[in-house]
């Protein structure tokens, strides 16, 4: 199929811009995302990654500019690219009054999923994020890092070419946040796509094969986490302090440039 | 952005209440027999020892199809108010569902459907109820079922329309003060429209709730003459409502 602009870009982004009401949140950027790849979104609170990751999925429209996933236009298509992807949100919205079990066959249905062959992947997904005794369980008896790991669950219940992943493992426990990042290096194997927004550089660093860094709307630079390290010195975490804020360059002058 | 609306994907939505509602709905079930028989027994037996009769009629027989429309409609209402803002605000229902192949329009015909189903369930558990207290004369009463599935939508619109524009849960307040408690009052249920002033007789004649009540009184006391028009004025008010709620609902939540 010739549906990609490159056979590479999963996903092409030009000029996107979004305003809300007076706020720019994004600011004319653009970005390609390569099939299989992890892509990450780095950036300070506000600086428009939930924005993008939104407007992916459709959620958002943009202002102005393109976006383009498996080559449709998401402004003529949502519905055939939403069946493709799947979202892991940065809230907890399951059914909190379904069990584990049937969150995922809910969930299932909205992707025209028949009833058997959704309770054969829910078992199979709830096995994979290890909640298979859960499955009956209410949502209200399951802890925050098990509420997590069914969303990753119901995230892969269309078998999604793209998963989108708003903050992933904040709030998680080390173990829990563990299983979470080996689960998403098992799915970059499997070729899936993955585009996440993180704000723990370790998590960027060990998962992302790219990163773009945004602050205030803008990105500032697409790179990969080795290059980004190798040009500024220093961890991620470190280029991403130099690169976003001016709050440790400011520490270090001892004076405020915050303003 | 699709203009369209898929009904297969509204019919997801709709399931998707349906399966959180068989799961609460025991609990809520006795309640939806016990606010009518309030009014029947409050209205019906504790003023009608004092009202003899209207136009003929004892007082409890000519409020009780009354409470069939004001159960159907508070069902609608209450479920695209509180349900709906509840669902798109604090337990971010809404942000899932979109995150799927359903589409805005999708989710927001699957909500005002269910709100009509609910609708009709409720007021057919009136029907049931008045029955049992052998206060229905006519095998016509059936044809009312469908019926609340119209008028379900026309208050599921009304009140999707205040949804969409309230700033938070506690302006909710303000549309059942001053809009669903006057119409509830006001529509005929308890007295006839004839005593009131004509200025607000003629108000009353516009609201869905007056021409619901004179359906179900017609088809409850067994004639079916005259409710034509009033079925016709419940499509034309679902008509117009409809892209007032469409189109508000959409610039709510997509943004």
């Amino acid at each position: 199929m010739c549906y990609y602009k490159s056979a590479m870009d999963i996903i092409t982004a030009r000029g996107l811009t979004k305003d809300f009401n007076h706020t720019r949140a994004v600011d004319n950027i653009d970005f390609d995302i390569k099939k299989g790849e992890c892509f990450g979104f780095l950036g300070p609170n506000g600086a428009g990654k939930t924005t993008v990751m939104r407007m992916l999925y459709c959620v958002v429209v943009p202002t102005s500019g393109t976006i383009k996933v498996f080559g449709l236009d998401i402004k003529d298509n949502p519905s055939i690219i939403k069946s493709r992807i799947g979202v892991m949100p940065q809230d907890d919205n399951l059914d909190i009054e379904l069990s584990a079990l049937k969150n995922l066959i809910v969930y299932a249905r909205y992707f025209e999923i028949p009833y058997r062959a959704s309770r054969k992947t829910a078992y199979n997904l709830l096995e994979y994020v290890g909640l298979t005794e859960k499955a009956d369980e209410n949502i209200k008896n399951l802890s925050g890092g098990m509420q997590r790991a069914l969303l990753l669950a119901r995230s892969l219940i269309n078998s999604p070419e793209i998963l989108i992943l708003d903050e992933p493992t904040t709030g998680l426990d080390p173990h829990s946040r563990h299983n979470v990042w080996n689960k998403l290096k098992d799915l970059k194997e499997k070729n899936t796509t993955l585009i996440l927004t993180t704000h723990y550089m370790e998590e960027a660093e060990r998962l992302c094969d790219r990163v773009a860094i945004m602050d205030r709307g803008r990105i500032i630079t697409i790179d990969s986490p080795k290059n980004l390290m190798e040009i500024h010195g220093g961890n991620l975490e470190y280029v991403y302090l130099k690169l976003t804020g001016k709050r440790l360059k400011g520490e270090e002058n001892g004076e405020n440039n915050l303003s | 952005m699709e203009k369209t609306i898929c009904l297969k994907r509204a019919f997801r939505v709709w399931q998707r209440h349906l399966t959180v509602y068989t799961k609460l709905y025991k609990t809520s079930i006795a309640l939806n027999f016990v606010e009518p028989a309030l009014y029947l027994i409050a209205f019906g037996i504790g003023l009608g020892a004092f009202i003899k009769d209207i136009n003929g009629v004892p007082y409890i027989k000519f409020i009780a199809p009354g409470i069939i429309a004001s159960s159907s409609m508070f069902a609608a209402t209450y479920e695209c108010t509180y349900g709906t803002y509840v669902r798109m605000t604090f337990q971010k229902t809404f942000d899932a569902i979109l995150a799927t192949p359903i589409n805005i329009n999708d989710l927001i015909a699957g909500e005002l459907i269910w709100a009509a189903t609910k609708s009709m369930f409720y007021g057919t558990i009136i029907i049931v109820a008045i029955s049992a207290f052998r206060l229905v004369d006519s095998p016509f009463v059936i044809a009312i079922i469908p019926i609340l599935f119209l008028s379900g939508l026309v208050f599921a619109e009304i009140s999707m329309v205040c949804t969409a524009i309230v700033p938070g849960i506690d302006s909710f307040n303000y549309f059942y003060t001053l809009f669903m408690t006057p119409m509830f009052l006001f529509s005929g249920i308890f007295f006839p429209l004839d005593v009131l002033p004509p200025a607000v007789a003629k108000i009353a004649f516009f609201t869905p709730l007056y021409h619901l009540t004179l359906i179900c009184r017609s088809l409850v006391w067994g004639s079916a003459g005259g409710i034509a028009g009033s079925i016709a004025w419940l499509v034309v008010v679902i008509l117009i409502i409809a892209p007032l709620a469409f189109i508000l609902m959409r610039k709510r939540i997509i943004k």
